[in-house]
């Protein structure tokens, strides 16, 4: 099956049951999967009418207790922001899935792309199998910790079709939702409030609007301290390290394999999730290495992160770029792994690697 | 008002100090017995006064921002003197 | 005066609904906006909706009673209550589910998610109450606002040339075919707030029959928008606001 439809598939093995997106390419087809597949299960599907409503009855569905979610490409996400950020402040599990055009959304993604101090989780795929794993792996992180997390997919993800199989995972039992509005507190003195702003009820306030603000960022931390995740490889011995995410990380793999035969010390680090970000696994590749290479189908917006967590031990520098299609959309000439290995071998070599 | 006797069916209880004079009520009471003071609450509003006459139609209730109105309605209509004019 | 033994009585209403944690509230003085809520929260609990009720809350001055309505709810941003309760009706399609949202909040902001939410035929109720300014933000000009009426950015008065007209919104819904019921009432007297409490009855009838979409659209008095007399606040709205969105059922009812 096509990427598009191992991530609905996936999403309603996780026991989701509401989705609402707006179409827009590549990520069209997941809408069209979830419409096909949800109302199958007792499941809704809305085609809302933009993407600020679809990311609106996703917060509704979500205040119910249920398994909801959303997604668009970069544009649509864009106009989601507002939202994203205080159904955060709310501590609602969303799951919204960005089926990027390239990878220039890595800053809207993981700089939170709205107003105010939130992250979200952000998991970036390689693969449509990985993609179905990490949809999965999405719902059960949103509920432990309630708050949002993005599934970071893209066009290459979304068109591909690859033989899956999606079973439910089992990731370990949750606390019930008694946060969920169902109307059942209505006149008791304790009815609830799913708010943004922490006020609570005159009978059972909350922390306030800075003590909400406060919670949710100490939360954050503790999700930073214990959520990173990462794959590497061929870092015995390397001498320089390529660091790459998503779809472009699976064709930097096989370039590394290739220099490796060819007698090049290189290796790889590819964060799987890309907040938190694994800064240790990089910093660590990073201590014994020359330089640290960053591949990234964009104008350089990972390599802050490589940056950051490399601290200066090794010289840092960017080898990819943007690189597209004539529509926009999809997969340009830099997505080679001839290319790519070109480009890694004449960084390693210190040549001018081309632009 | 010249002294007679009023029919009075029903009363109200005033919670003056949630008022905030608005005098929305005022105009509201069908049978016209309320009317704002001339003293003022702790926070400084005038507030309605109840004359002879109330009919427990809870029309000062309805309009009332501020639930400062309780309504009640007698079982039975009571006369009452009223005096000469104040 | 004298009176004669203490008379037996019964208490006639609610000092405060039940359905409110508390009457304490910092709104202005002559603001209509608690007298539309009491309409809503007495019908609420007259239908036996009390524990099978959700509220979708938008942003505004009527905000503030998200903290004392004793009703479950969910807090939405400016304009985005009808997608959130739409989401919420879906998933718990057997509850009753409303919107409660000013002119600013609807009819600006959120004029698109009305809209669709009504066209689809979702069965929700949205409450409007309609004081034809942004009250929140301290008296600006809203998409209700009527020609002449003098806000913070219309300080002539509104100009059709260079402001535009107002939009009369309970008449745009009406023209949808997901729309059952719609209705206009206000709370400016006594009289009328029977009226509305009738079409807010009506309104939550067409939910739970689930006929479709239904609006209840109250025009409140906001003295301190209107930059009147607190007490001139009925005779103002009657004699503007009133004047363009009229009272009355436009869709539905009897």
């Amino acid at each position: 099956m096509e990427g598009s439809e191992a991530i609905a598939e996936a999403a309603i093995a996780a026991g989701c049951r509401f989705f609402a997106g707006y179409p827009m390419t590549p990520f069209t087809e997941v809408l069209e999967h979830f419409a096909e597949k949800l109302p199958a299960v007792g499941g809704v599907c809305v085609n809302a009418e933009s993407e600020l409503e679809a990311v609106g009855m996703a917060w509704g569905a979500l205040a119910t207790g249920a398994r909801a979610a959303t997604g668009s490409t970069g544009q649509g996400l864009s106009l989601m922001q507002e939202s994203f950020s205080e159904i955060t402040l709310a501590e609602l599990p969303l799951v919204a899935f960005n089926m990027a055009r390239g990878q220039g959304d890595y800053f809207q993604s993981t700089r939170g792309g709205g107003h105010g101090d939130y992250r979200h989780i952000v998991l970036a795929p390689m693969d449509i199998r990985e993609a179905a794993d990490l949809t999965q792996l999405a719902f059960h992180l949103a509920d432990s910790w309630r708050t949002p997390v993005l599934v970071q997919g893209d066009y290459l993800l979304a068109h591909t079709a690859e033989a899956v199989d999606v079973a439910p995972l089992q990731f370990g039992a949750l606390p019930p939702k008694d946060w969920a509005v169902d109307g059942s507190g209505g006149g008791t003195g304790r009815s609830a409030v799913i708010s943004p702003l922490g006020i609570g009820k005159h009978n059972t306030p909350g922390p306030g609007i800075e003590g909400q603000q406060q919670a949710i960022a100490e939360k954050m931390s503790r999700i930073a301290a214990g959520e990173a995740r990462v794959e590497s490889g061929f870092l015995e011995g390397a001498e320089h390290v390529v660091v790459a995410f998503g779809t472009s990380a699976k064709f930097v793999r096989y370039a590394v394999r290739r220099l490796r035969d060819e007698g090049v010390a290189v290796g790889y680090v590819r964060p799987i999730t890309l907040w938190p970000f694994p800064a240790d696994a990089v910093a660590e590749a990073a201590s014994g290495a020359r330089s640290v290479l960053v591949f990234e189908l964009n104008a350089g917006q990972m390599v802050d992160d490589v940056r950051l967590a490399v601290l200066g031990a090794a010289p840092v520098r960017s080898i990819g770029g943007i690189s597209t299609d004539h529509s926009g959309f999809g997969v340009g000439p830099l997505l080679d792994v001839e290319v790519i290995a070109g480009r890694i071998r004449a960084a390693v070599t210190e040549e001018e690697v081309p632009a | 008002m010249s002294a007679g006797k009023v029919v009075v069916r029903g009363t109200v209880d005033i919670d003056i100090e949630a008022c905030k004079g608005c005098e929305l009520c005022i105009p509201a009471c069908p049978p016209e017995v309320l009317v704002m003071s001339t003293e003022v609450n702790a926070v400084g509003y005038r507030y309605p006064e109840l004359l002879p006459g109330c009919t427990g139609c809870r029309a000062c209730l309805d309009v009332c921002p501020d639930f400062c109105f309780e309504v009640f309605k007698y079982e039975h209509p009571v006369e009452v003197d009223v005096g000469g004019s104040p | 005066m004298t009176v004669g033994d203490e008379p037996v009585r019964h208490q006639v209403g609610e000092k405060t609904p039940h359905l409110l944690q508390t009457g304490e509230h910092d709104l202005c003085p002559g603001c209509g906006e608690p007298v539309a809520i009491r309409i809503l929260l007495e019908t609420l609990a007259e239908l036996g909706l009390t524990t099978s009720t959700i509220g979708v809350v938008g942003i505004g001055c009527y905000t503030a009673f998200a903290r004392t309505l004793d009703v479950d709810l969910v807090q939405a941003l400016h304009g985005r209550a009808p997608s959130v309760a739409t989401g919420v009706k879906r998933m718990q399609p057997d509850k009753a589910v409303f919107t409660l949202q000013g002119d600013g909040d609807m009819v600006n902001e959120g004029l698109q998610e009305v809209l669709h939410t009504a066209a689809r035929g979702e069965n929700i109720t949205c409450v409007l109450l309609n004081n034809g300014v942004f009250g929140e933000t301290g008296g600006h000009m809203t998409a209700t606002s009527v020609l002449g009426q003098r806000t913070k950015t219309s300080l002539e008065g509104r100009d059709a040339g260079y402001h535009g007209y107002p939009i009369v919104i309970g008449d745009l819904l009406a023209r949808l075919e997901g729309a059952a019921y719609v209705a206009r009432g206000s709370v400016q007297s006594a009289g009328a707030v029977a009226r509305t409490k009738r079409m807010m009855r009506r309104a939550l009838e067409t939910q739970l029959a689930g006929e479709g979409f239904s609006m209840i659209e109250v025009l409140t008095m906001c003295p301190t928008g209107w930059f009147v007399p607190t007490a001139s606040g009925p005779s103002y709205m009657e004699e503007t606001l009133g004047q363009v969105h009229v009272m009355g059922e436009l869709k539905g009812g009897a």
